[in-house]
């Protein structure tokens, strides 16, 4: 029983890592109808700028912070610079343009800081194990995660639901030309939201970094994992991304955790090994088969267009 | 006259052209160049181009020319480019190989094409077994034999009980198999965790954890080694459930595991301290060729592989036509190896002695392995019997 709840502890912590993905990537996508493959090129820009602004400040929470704001800053250039040049484009244009941009991102990561990789390595105060019910010790920093990401959530949600910039960004996610037409700088809120976008990536990579290594091409694995979630998810819908990425961090973790003692029931040990880990990686996109061919909006779409 | 002079002088060139092309001792390297695990090729490409240099760049009196190819770490890939290093580079040797599976999908090609294939990593079990070739050579060892030294090691610590954990491709496979085969204690629980996606791994170090077991063997080489160690760190393992490993902390890896590496022993063929003059050449000569940089052991595999295709090519006088006797000179593995002599066994692959390594701070104040103990000597691959090559 005490291992259900840490498994989904487990599941949780991964589930809610991958909504701040998520969440940036459907943001761009369903507001601005952009097809954004370099999102994992900002995720992986967040963990190299934290990496190196917490060895140089020397500060973990005060490095974390400024990888923050660079990479907002980043995602805001890449936007003026680039994207919105690609906006009244065909998608196959904009996934051609931003493949060239993981391209050029991970090029010059390996100039930049070397093909070999960074650490980041975390306080003492956040490397300790917590007791969270008895007998149920829980690494903090995971425990970190989850309240941060829980956070941010929470503050999305007051934003975009709240907020007149949050009606703003849902009305565009509605009818983009009625409310430019309505007097409001859509290129603005875009160059915003993007913003929003490449910060929430940078999060998350940022604190995946401690747990994970830092380096090139982390964000392209994750990516795949984030575009299944919006997809389950509804193209768009933040509360869509927040429900689906923690059905598809809890289906991943408990599937690793119980599938192979579950196969073991009915086939050899040797062949359950095998075939678990390979069984449980296929569950998620099972789950993406089988919504599009249920609900092809996904389970909580964003209002109609 | 001047004319059809030229002309003449013209015809001998190009006609000569292909003899001068055979002149050279041509080698296709396989190695992964892009990606996360970059660094492992190009730790194997130093170590290699520093073999050449100490070999003149000449291998029995002719230049040598290297076609270095990137398999990304895909099967697939390696495969294809396998193909066109022996199809239309037509090498005469082909060296590299970090991973088991880019070996196997590869091996079929070189070997119906008898064309020397020298594994500088790669270990699988059906190599050393069933799949064994006249045409393959191993610098490194089978996948198993690591693991088994440390299995031998945790015998001799008096470890009761352990659970593994290791990537579900063929060299995870053989690596949990090779510690199973020497361990004397209980084996409570057995993981495979999604190779090479997988860099999550606290659903199986939660099971770790309620397994009760004494300690815990891992198989994670490259970058997963560190998030593996990162991981284990913080959930709190460490100090409560001792970790064994094999091809999980080397030189590359150390750097970004740190402190996180002290105290987590491992075993290993070669060392860096290994006390021996070539071993010594060859880890003060890298360091200074590649500033920064230490070689690891699949640097130091991919230098021995250089050195044992030098000792066929001068044992031929440079024709390398004459495959047979390549074949017999390698088999007596007649080069100064910088791990120390060792034997070939019928299936190529070394029978030698596994040291037991630690993680120390050196004199800079860098951490950097350490030979501690000689766990076997003279170890030989428990396939080798399934091999239909006989002595």
């Amino acid at each position: 029983m005490l291992v259900l709840v840490e498994q989904s502890l487990n599941g949780l912590q991964f589930g809610l890592l991958l909504f701040l993905l998520a969440a940036g990537l459907t943001l761009v996508f369903g507001i601005m109808d952009f097809v954004n493959l370099a999102h994992g090129s900002l995720y992986m820009m967040g963990a190299y700028f934290a990496a190196t602004f917490v060895a140089w400040t020397g500060s973990f929470v005060l490095g974390i912070l400024l990888a923050l704001g660079a990479t907002l800053l980043l995602g805001i250039l890449l936007e003026f610079i680039a994207l919105r040049h690609l906006y009244g484009r065909d998608h196959l244009d904009q996934v051609l343009a931003t493949f060239g941009l993981i391209l050029f991102f991970n090029d010059a990561v390996r100039l930049i800081w070397g093909p070999a990789g960074l650490s980041l390595p975390l306080p003492a105060w956040l490397t300790v194990p917590v007791q969270i019910v008895p007998g149920v010790f829980y690494p903090a920093y995971r425990l970190s995660i989850i309240v941060v990401a829980l956070a941010v959530a929470a503050l999305l949600y007051v934003v975009v639901m709240r907020t007149r910039i949050g009606m703003l960004i849902r009305a565009g996610a509605s009818n983009r030309e009625m409310i430019g037409a309505l007097g409001i700088n859509i290129k603005l809120l875009f160059t915003l939201v993007f913003g929003l976008g490449a910060a929430l990536a940078g999060l998350a990579g940022l604190m995946q970094a401690p747990i994970l290594t830092v380096q090139i091409g982390m964000g392209e694995n994750i990516l795949i994992l984030a575009f299944v979630i919006i997809v389950i998810g509804g193209i768009g819908s933040i509360r869509g991304a927040f429900l689906a990425a923690i059905f598809v961090g809890m289906i991943d973790t408990l599937g690793r955790a119980f599938l192979p003692d579950l196969l073991r029931t009915v086939l050899s040990s040797a062949a359950a090994s095998t075939a678990a880990p390979a069984l449980s990686s296929m569950l998620i996109y099972l789950l993406m088969a089988i919504v599009l061919v249920v609900r092809p909006e996904g389970l909580f779409p964003a209002a109609k267009r | 006259m001047k004319k059809a002079f030229w002309l003449a002088g013209a015809t001998i060139l190009a006609l000569a052209q292909p003899a001068l092309a055979g002149d050279t001792i041509k080698i296709g390297f396989v190695s992964t160049f892009s990606g996360p695990t970059a660094v492992i090729g190009n730790d194997m490409r130093n170590s290699f181009e520093l073999a050449l240099d100490h070999l003149g760049r000449k291998m029995g009196g002719k230049p040598v020319e290297v076609i270095y190819e990137d398999d990304g770490q895909k099967p697939d890939v390696g495969k294809q480019k396998t193909e066109k290093l022996i199809q239309s580079d037509k090498v005469d040797f082909i060296v590299g190989y970090i991973w088991s599976n880019v070996l196997l999908a590869s091996l079929k090609t070189a070997v119906d094409s008898k064309t020397f294939l020298i594994s500088a990593n790669a270990g699988p079990s059906q190599l050393a077994g069933e799949l064994c070739s006249p045409y393959v050579f191993s610098t490194s060892w089978q996948n198993d034999q690591t693991p088994q030294a440390v299995g031998t090691y945790m015998n001799q610590k008096g470890v009761k009980s352990v659970f593994l954990i290791g990537p579900n491709y063929a060299a995870g496979k053989d690596m949990l198999a090779g510690v199973k085969s020497t361990f004397k204690g209980q084996v409570v629980g057995e993981e495979y965790t999604v190779w090479p996606s997988q860099l999550d791994f606290s659903a199986e170090l939660t099971k770790a954890k309620n397994s009760k077991a004494e300690s815990i063997f891992v198989f994670y080489p490259g970058a997963a080694g560190v998030q593996f160690l990162n991981q284990y760190a913080q959930a709190g393992l460490k100090g409560q459930i001792p970790l064994y490993t094999a091809f999980t902390i080397d030189e590359l890896s150390l750097p970004l595991q740190k402190e996180n590496a002290i105290g987590v022993p491992g075993a290993q063929q070669w060392v860096n301290d290994l006390p021996n003059p070539e071993n010594k050449k060859f880890v003060e000569d890298y360091r200074k060729k590649y500033t920064g940089l230490r070689p690891t052991f699949y640097g130091a595999q991919s230098y021995d592989a250089a050195n044992l295709i030098n000792s066929a090519v001068i044992a031929v006088k440079g024709d390398t036509s004459k495959k047979d006797e390549m074949k017999a000179e390698m088999e007596k593995a007649n080069f100064k190896s910088v791990r120390g002599p060792f034997k070939y066994g019928n299936n190529h692959i070394p029978i030698q002695n596994f040291y037991l390594q630690d993680v120390v701070k050196d004199a800079d104040g860098q951490l950097s392995l350490k030979t501690v103990a000689t766990i076997v000597k003279d170890d030989q691959d428990r396939f080798h019997d399934k091999c239909p090559m006989k002595k």
